[in-house]
């Protein structure tokens, strides 16, 4: 728990009809904390985000900025935040520095203060030479780029992202990281969500979203060492067929496929490993480079998940 | 907050606005070409009138007389001879095949009845496909053919009652004078009711409107920012129609010009706000296009544009009254033709006022909930 949270949330709950996107949830967020939801497609956290930024109603609950409601009087915070869907809207017949004058603009940026931000975001974002260029004509990665820049034009407190690296290559996506990890080396809070689990262990501290609810609510390390029982990875032949078969052996909690690996937990590798070795071989799956390896966040998330489908 | 940064915040929308619009070659051909093709197609092509009618004669007489007859005809500038025959059939298959639209049978001794002033009869036959110029071709010919009579039958009487027609303010009866004004009221429905809801859901569609929506930006500042620069460029299409109506077409203008401004303002309040309206049911530029249109047809069929008002059904003349455009159109035609003044026309004002402020502001009001939902 943060002890001076900047942005609390409150029982945040959305319905679309019958479909409860958000169902009750509840974090804080410090001052200067990197944050994340993370969860498969469909979790919530679009409708999250949305609702902090002031965009949504809930339908119940609430988030407060410094004891802004969102949900109430959205217009007191949204100049002391910048929030970026997952596209964000750009002006594709307007250059890229139209469309941060624009943006600048809007939220009154002082001339004199302009250059020296606007020089700051290309430097950090490598748009300044595409200065000229139509915002349409970019590039996946370098639109998000635009987007996120355009987003923190006017300095914000709270920046809310959602999944800024969805679908951009590898090098857009790390200048996106570089740009939020600057941020709030610089004092700012963010909120990212994302839907890529490699992307979890860089948060401070991660909510995991699961059908509008917090499975679990902690800082990665934590989470890594919650994780009941260990992980045993292993080679085999045939590996779907090997997790069913593995799946069903009495020590094995959960069997998972990780590429061309199973990832089985266990209570105890170095106790359990043996027996569930001889097992597969003896069904014909040729297990091999057993050895059992730290839980990776993803192995947590798929275990968070898993139980919870389960109850 | 405070009325300069909002002010200044309008500013800056309605510069992108602009910028957006001037950028688009599309949009600039909408903006400016569009109005002057309405205007030539107006002033040039859709026209009521009858002018050298196709008319195939069958002169079965051949007589000095009956050829005075069809000399009287083609004179008058609104009949022109495509053909001549003795046999009637030769008429049928020229109106068959579209050749001729009228056609004129004199009958055997037609010269010696007329001379000896027995009664005798002259046949029109009109192809009634185009229901509109037989309509007019037929009364054109029956006034010839009476005047022609007049001169040459010996008047053994003098009639009782004398009929002399005279059209006020529109004395020749020309199509395009009557048209060529009603193109301001089709432009600016165009310009701020289809544009307008294209503008708003084309910002929801790529997803700025999200953004705009976490900014400073409150929801009637950003109507206004959407608004006002089409309502702008609908007043400079008025100019440039009516300059465009005044000194090429030399449409007269008898009224006041600051009601015709008054009117164009009361009147883009209303188109507005339907295109505001449109927005917000709208998700996609394909469906605001649709709703726009399903809008557009029946007010501009049921605003006296093409077909008077006074000749539809009692419902639909009701319904009329609460269609902005036809107020707005007997306003500029009353403008242009009568130069009518705000003593005959304050009803038409008040309804555009009130219908304006009305649309827009239920429109601002649903624009306002569905932005926070």
């Amino acid at each position: 728990m943060p002890a001076d949270p900047l942005l609390r949330v409150e029982g945040l709950t959305r319905k679309f009809g019958d479909l409860t996107a958000v169902a009750g949830v509840s974090f804080e967020v410090g001052r200067g904390e990197l944050f994340g939801l993370v969860g498969p497609d469909g979790a919530g956290k679009t409708t999250t985000l949305r609702m902090l930024a002031g965009v949504l109603r809930p339908t119940s609950g609430d988030a407060l900025m410094e004891g802004i409601s969102m949900a109430r009087d959205p217009e007191r915070a949204k100049p002391r935040l910048a929030y970026m869907s997952q596209r964000f809207g750009l002006y594709a017949d307007l250059t890229v520095a139209e469309n941060l004058r624009f943006y600048a603009d809007l939220h009154l940026v002082p001339r004199a203060e302009r250059a020296a931000r606007l020089e700051r975001l290309y430097r950090f974002s490598n748009l300044g030479p595409f200065k000229d260029r139509l915002a349409g004509k970019l590039s996946g990665g370098m639109k998000q780029k635009l987007g996120l820049s355009c987003a923190l034009i006017h300095q914000p407190e709270l920046l809310l992202l959602d999944e800024p690296t969805f679908g951009v290559d590898p090098v857009s996506r790390r200048d996106l990281w570089l740009i939020v990890h600057e941020m709030v080396e610089q004092g700012v809070t963010a909120v990212v969500s994302t839907a890529y689990m490699d992307e979890a262990e860089r948060f401070d501290r991660l909510a995991l979203l699961h059908q509008g609810r917090v499975l679990a609510l902690d800082t990665p390390s934590a989470l890594q060492k919650g994780l009941e029982g260990e992980i045993l990875e292993l080679r085999t032949d045939r590996v779907r067929e090997a997790r069913e078969a593995a799946s069903r052996l009495p020590a094995v909690r959960r069997a998972a496929i990780f590429g061309d690996r199973l990832h089985l937990t266990v209570p105890s590798a170095s106790a359990d490993g043996p027996a569930v070795e001889a097992a597969l071989r003896q069904a014909g799956f040729a297990p091999r480079e057993a050895r059992p390896i730290p839980p990776s966040l993803e192995d947590v998330f798929i275990e968070r998940i898993a139980a919870a489908e389960a109850a | 907050m405070s009325v300069r940064a909002k002010f200044e915040r309008i500013h800056e929308m309605v510069r992108k606005e602009f910028r957006q619009i001037f950028r688009d070659a599309r949009m600039r051909g909408v903006l400016f070409v569009a109005p002057l093709l309405q205007l030539i197609a107006f002033g040039y092509a859709v026209s009521t009138d009858v002018r050298d009618a196709a008319t195939f004669v069958i002169d079965s007489d051949q007589t000095p007389a009956s050829r005075e007859l069809v000399d009287t005809f083609t004179a008058s500038g609104y009949f022109r001879v495509v053909g001549r025959s003795q046999r009637p059939t030769d008429l049928v298959r020229a109106l068959d095949r579209g050749d001729a639209v009228l056609g004129l049978v004199i009958p055997v001794d037609f010269e010696r009845d007329v001379q000896s002033g027995r009664p005798t009869k002259v046949q029109l036959l009109f192809d009634g496909t185009d229901s509109n110029v037989a309509t007019v071709a037929q009364g054109y010919a029956g006034r010839i053919v009476q005047s022609w009579a007049a001169r040459r039958v010996p008047q053994r009487m003098p009639p009782g009652v004398d009929l002399r027609s005279r059209a006020w303010f529109n004395p020749n009866l020309e199509s395009r004078t009557y048209n060529v004004p009603a193109v301001i009221g089709a432009i600016l429905t165009l310009i701020c009711l289809v544009l307008t809801s294209l503008a708003i859901v084309r910002e929801r569609e790529i997803g700025t409107l999200e953004q705009l929506m976490v900014s400073p930006l409150t929801p009637g500042e950003l109507i206004l920012g959407k608004t006002i620069p089409f309502a702008l460029i609908g007043l400079a299409d008025l100019g440039l129609i009516t300059a465009v109506a005044l000194l090429w077409f030399h449409i007269p203008y008898k009224g006041s010009v600051v009601l015709l401004l008054l009117a164009s303002v009361l009147y883009i309040l209303s188109a507005l706000g339907v295109g505001l309206f449109i927005s917000t049911i709208s998700r996609t530029q394909q469906e605001a296009f649709m709703s726009a249109f399903l809008f557009f047809m029946p007010t501009l069929l049921l605003s006296g544009f093409m077909f008077p008002v006074t000749s539809m059904p009692a419902v639909f003349q009701w319904l009329t009254l609460i269609n902005p455009v036809r107020h707005y159109m007997e306003i500029v035609r009353a403008l242009f033709l009568k130069g009518a003044g705000l003593e005959a026309l304050w009803r038409q004002f008040l309804a555009l006022f009130l219908m304006g402020i009305g649309i827009l502001w239920l429109a601002a009001e649903r624009f306002r909930r569905r932005a926070g939902s």
